[in-house]
């Protein structure tokens, strides 16, 4: 059985831990048993008392826990006093960021030591529940509107009350991702006016599905790059964009930056002529500040007051809610535990076949496996086929419509004609006595038309057994043959009676039974 | 009879009429349907009563038997039939009609005093009314059996198709004219039997004095018998609603054929109800399924253009399983929950747990709705029949149109035992066998849980994409047991 082990964060102002006790049992199941450092998830509000209870052992320090744990799980990518801990054959699990770190990832190697970078997970279906990146990113978006809210002097929702009436707070997010989305969600749910804007003309949906007004250029360039994230767009659009949010700036209060494009800084879309247009008191939360930041006067890790605007930086959003997150992440740091130990024994398998491992895993034995091949492409990609299919479906009854008016009227009059003919040669050949019972037969078929038309379709099996009873009315043809003297005669009719009557009875008892369960 | 006696049993057929009328529109809405229902039992009793009371004058004991085995069996199916058996037991009762059309119909053809009453071409008219009454009594007779031994999974809900079954049809039907063309000459005044003998007429040898018009009848009903077993054995079993539906209106077309045959107007009114409720049924589930009535008829759907397209499909690839724990945290986490349950629900007996569950969510104060598609198990509307058995309230029970729209604002969807009506390849794969059908666009929602024993494909045999989606958990297990783990898990 290995032991996990869950040092405390070194990295200052980080509150986040990578195991919470909710999650222990899930780890416990997976046959490994746990050891956490003290006061690990004090910052996260998870006292040491908590992780005892759930059955973690509690080591006084870090050199106590990286000697004894065979698998350690962070949060942060370490620091070179805490690679020097790291003893051959260790797996270390959490944030590395390789292509940023490359001395770190030498120094990891060097060391003998298995990584799995929790930002490597690849971004296909599968891996969606290990998807950390993901998990940080709603809880950002969420913290981001809480900080605004904090620095913004108004309500977010509007109100009309006996001190005057407030207008609502008006929001613009740029990139609608999962952070995007989030702060959309949480802008939207404390009342204020949201729009969005996104380069990627499929995440409309998600936009207005969430309640958010969706901004789109007149320049039709689609923005979709691999992995789920946007890439770089041409020129042209650029402006375009720039101009709108430039008009934006003039009629917004809040403007939440989440635009990354993979492997290069983050695209500056806020300037800083558009921060003069802003109102004084407005708030610009700049959540791509790691990466040099959405606002051209963004400071990373800072809150600043440019022309009257209050502008955050900070790049710790997920660990200014450190509980949530923490649990978040451990839930994903589970899920990939759970694909590590297929066997639940306690001993995890580093199997390179696996795609998710694969691409999670950049040093293996010491042996730097990062980057990984390139992903497959993810099984729930076949957009074309549905945005091929929505255009054609539209425009189906728009093509057909003119042409099938004409084509019905001419049927109906065909068949009028045909109609009329039919009744006259039925009318010319047929005796009175059939007339009036035909009369009887076409009106009794139009009744029924009507009236059932509007059953309704919960009724339809009622309605089915209903009409099975009452054709069971054919008793009457049986019951006036039955005292003909003719023995065959009176025979036939008595079993036609006998089992008629089981339609009589049996087909309204059913429906009464079934109409009885019909309640509000 | 007297003519006061008779005016006052026409007017008691035409009371009967009208509370028949009634009872079909008391089916409009749930509060009036079981007046309505009484409406028809009141009308039935008033015909048989004013039937008895005026013509039956010989033979009370035979009623009173006749009527007593009747009423028991009738009575024993409608309290011993689990509501998921509904579909066979409406089948069978459809038989019943049939077949008491080809009885009457028989009995009278050998009644003697048959003849008295009609001379010239109102015989004519009359021997083709007693002709079709026969024939599509017997069609739906034997047709409903089979549809019965399908549903009940006597036989095999595969379509059986016949090498050139279509060829078959034809010879049934060129046998049945023919037969008719003998039958209807034989008591043409005009008609020698030199004439009969010039249509084929001494084809058929007259065994033991028998007339060829009596052999005439037996053979068209042999064909007509073989003709309906043959229709339904080529439908598979996902036509079944529209099987079902088919043969409820031609057995109001036989009591309707019955009623000319013996000038009764109470007979042909009800007739036509019945038939036209059918045949609207029929042409309603065809729509749900976007397929033609014909080619519904012609049979054969699900079987070799399945498999193909099967494995065509780009739909192949990662699914995501899930376990009854991670159901219930969804469930507990979820504002608006959607049930959209299929056949298999009621084949695994799951919507008492499935109501459970609702109970037990509407109680936490979610939102459960339940998205019915039109052909959703194996007849008309029999999903709300299980809901209702299982108590859950109408109100939340929802049509596919009604609610297809709103799947964006459902945080969870749980599909119980449906494959064929949550298939997206019928919007997204023009070349999909079901394409153009409209079915429940679960996957819009955030998460689906499709409940499954397996990975096999529905009825259509068409492979389901919505299985790959990203937002879809497989949750694979029996359905009662499954959801009675998650019904603990949420308690």
């Amino acid at each position: 059985m290995k032991k996990i082990g869950v040092p405390k964060e070194t990295h200052i102002g980080e509150r986040r831990v990578a195991l919470s006790p909710d999650a222990v049992e899930q780890f416990k199941k997976l046959g490994y048993s746990l050891a956490i450092e003290s006061g690990a998830g004090t910052e996260a509000s998870f006292a040491n008392e908590k992780y005892v209870a759930a059955g973690v052992e509690v080591l006084p320090d870090a050199k106590a826990l990286w000697s004894s744990c065979d698998i350690v799980m962070k949060v942060r990518p370490p620091v070179p006093a805490e690679v020097d801990l790291m003893k051959e054959g260790q797996i270390l699990i959490s944030f590395i960021w390789p292509a940023q770190n490359k001395e770190l990832m030498d120094r990891l190697a060097a060391k003998k030591v298995t990584v799995m970078a929790m930002d490597s997970v690849p971004r296909i279906s599968r891996a969606q529940k290990c998807d950390a990146l993901s998990s940080m990113a709603n809880v950002g978006g969420y913290r981001a509107v809480v900080e605004a809210a904090e620095h913004f002097g108004r309500f977010f929702t509007g109100q009309i009350t006996a001190a005057g009436k407030i207008p609502p707070c008006k929001v613009l997010i740029i990139g609608a991702g999962v952070a995007g989305l989030a702060a959309i969600g949480a802008a939207k749910g404390m009342g204020a006016i949201v729009r969005a804007f996104d380069t990627r003309p499929e995440v409309r949906e998600q936009v207005q599905s969430m309640g958010a007004e969706f901004l789109e250029v007149t320049i039709k360039e689609d923005g979709t790059g691999v992995g789920g994230y946007a890439k770089q767009m041409s020129k042209e659009f650029i402006d375009a964009e720039m101009a709108l949010f430039r008009k934006q700036a003039e009629e917004v209060d809040i403007i939440i930056t989440t635009a990354l494009i993979p492997g290069k800084p983050a695209p500056k879309l806020i300037l800083a002529d558009m921060v003069e247009k802003l109102r004084a008191g407005s708030v610009v939360v700049d959540m791509a500040s790691e990466q040099g930041g959405n606002c051209e006067l963004t400071e990373p890790g800072k809150v600043v007051v440019r022309h009257g605007v209050t502008i955050i930086g900070y790049t710790d959003l997920p660990s200014r809610l450190a509980t949530q997150s923490s649990n978040l992440y451990s839930t994903n740091l589970r899920h990939l535990l759970t694909d590590l130990t297929p066997e639940k024994n306690g001993t995890p398998n580093v199997n390179m076949e696996d795609e998710v491992i694969r691409g999670a895993t950049v040093i293996k034995d010491g042996q730097i496996t990062w980057p990984p091949p390139a992903p497959k492409l993810s099984a729930a990609k076949p957009k074309p086929a549905g945005a091929a299919a929505a255009p054609a479906k539209s425009a189906r009854p728009a093509g057909h419509d003119a042409p099938s008016k004409t084509a019905s009227l001419r049927t109906l009059v065909v068949m009028m004609l045909f109609a009329a003919v039919a009744l006259a040669g039925i009318g010319w050949v047929a005796p009175p006595a059939f007339l009036m019972h035909f009369t009887v037969f076409v009106l009794a078929i139009f009744v029924g038309y009507m009236v059932v038309w509007n059953v309704t379709p919960a009724l339809h099996t009622p309605l089915m057994s209903v009409t099975n009873a009452i054709s069971s009315i054919i008793i009457i043809g049986a019951l006036v043959q039955l005292s003909t003297p003719t023995p065959i005669v009176w025979i036939l009719a008595a079993i036609a009676t006998s089992i008629t009557f089981v339609n009589t009875t049996g087909g309204f008892a059913v429906t009464q039974r079934m109409l009885k369960m019909f309640r509000k | 009879m007297s003519e006061g006696i008779n005016g006052i049993v026409t007017c008691a057929y035409l009371g009967a009429a009208v509370l028949f009328i009634l009872a079909l529109g008391g089916l409009s809405n749930q509060e009036k349907a079981r007046r309505g229902n009484l409406f028809g039992m009141i009308g039935i009793s008033v015909a048989i009563i004013a039937t008895i009371l005026s013509h039956v004058t010989a033979n009370h004991w035979v009623l009173a038997v006749g009527l007593a085995i009747g009423a028991t069996a009738g009575l024993l199916l409608a309290l011993r039939v689990q509501m998921t058996q509904m579909p066979e037991l409406v089948a069978i009762l459809h038989s019943l009609v049939g077949m008491a059309a080809m009885l009457v119909g028989f009995a009278n053809y050998f009644d003697p005093k048959t003849l008295e009453h009609y001379v010239g071409a109102a015989l004519m008219v009359h021997d083709i009314e007693t002709y079709l009454g026969i024939l599509i009594g017997a069609v739906t007779f034997t047709g409903s059996v089979i549809a019965f031994g399908k549903l009940s999974a006597r036989i095999t809900g595969k379509p059986m198709l016949l090498p050139g079954r279509h060829f078959i049809n034809l010879l049934l039907l060129v046998v049945s004219i023919w037969a008719g063309i003998v039958f209807v000459m034989q008591h043409d005044p005009r008609t020698s039997p030199d004439a009969i003998a010039m249509v084929g007429g001494n084809l058929l040898p007259t065994i033991n004095g028998l007339p060829a018009g009596t052999l005439a009848l037996l053979v068209m009903t042999v064909a007509a018998l073989l003709f309906g077993v043959h229709m339904v054995m080529a439908i598979g079993g996902a036509d079944m609603p529209v099987v079902v539906s088919m043969l409820n209106s031609y057995s109001g077309w036989a009591a309707a054929a019955t009623g000319f045959m013996l000038d009764n107007d109470l007979l042909i009114v009800t007739g036509a109800l019945v038939g036209s409720s059918g045949a609207i049924l029929s042409y309603i589930m065809c729509r749900a399924m976007n397929r033609k009535f014909l080619a519904v008829l012609a049979g054969g759907f699900g079987t070799a253009g399945g498999a193909t397209a099967a494995k065509s499909a780009q739909a192949q690839g990662e699914i995501s399983e899930i376990k009854a724990q991670e159901v219930a945290e969804l469930l507990k986490e979820a504002r608006s929950v959607m049930v959209v349950p299929g056949y298999g629900m009621a084949v695994a007996h799951a919507q008492h747990m499935i109501a459970r569950i609702t109970a037990e969510l509407r109680g936490k104060g979610k939102t459960v709705r339940f998205a019915i598609h039109p052909v959703a198990g194996r007849m008309p509307g029999h999903m709300n029949v299980l809901l209702a058995e299982a108590d859950v309230p109408y109100d939340i029970v929802f049509e596919m149109d009604e609610v297809n729209e709103d799947f964006p604002n459902v945080d969870v969807t749980i599909v119980c035992g449906a494959n064929d009506i949550v298939n997206p390849s019928a919007l997204e794969d023009p070349a999909s066998p079901i394409a153009g059908m409209p079915v429940v666009e679960c996957w819009k929602g955030k998460v689906a849980i499709v409940m499954k024993r397996s990975m096999a494909t529905g009825y259509a045999g068409v492979d389901n994409p919505l299985f790959y989606k990203e937002n879809t958990r497989m949750f694979f297990g029996d359905a009662k047991k499954s959801l009675e783990e998650v019904c603990k898990l949420l308690e």
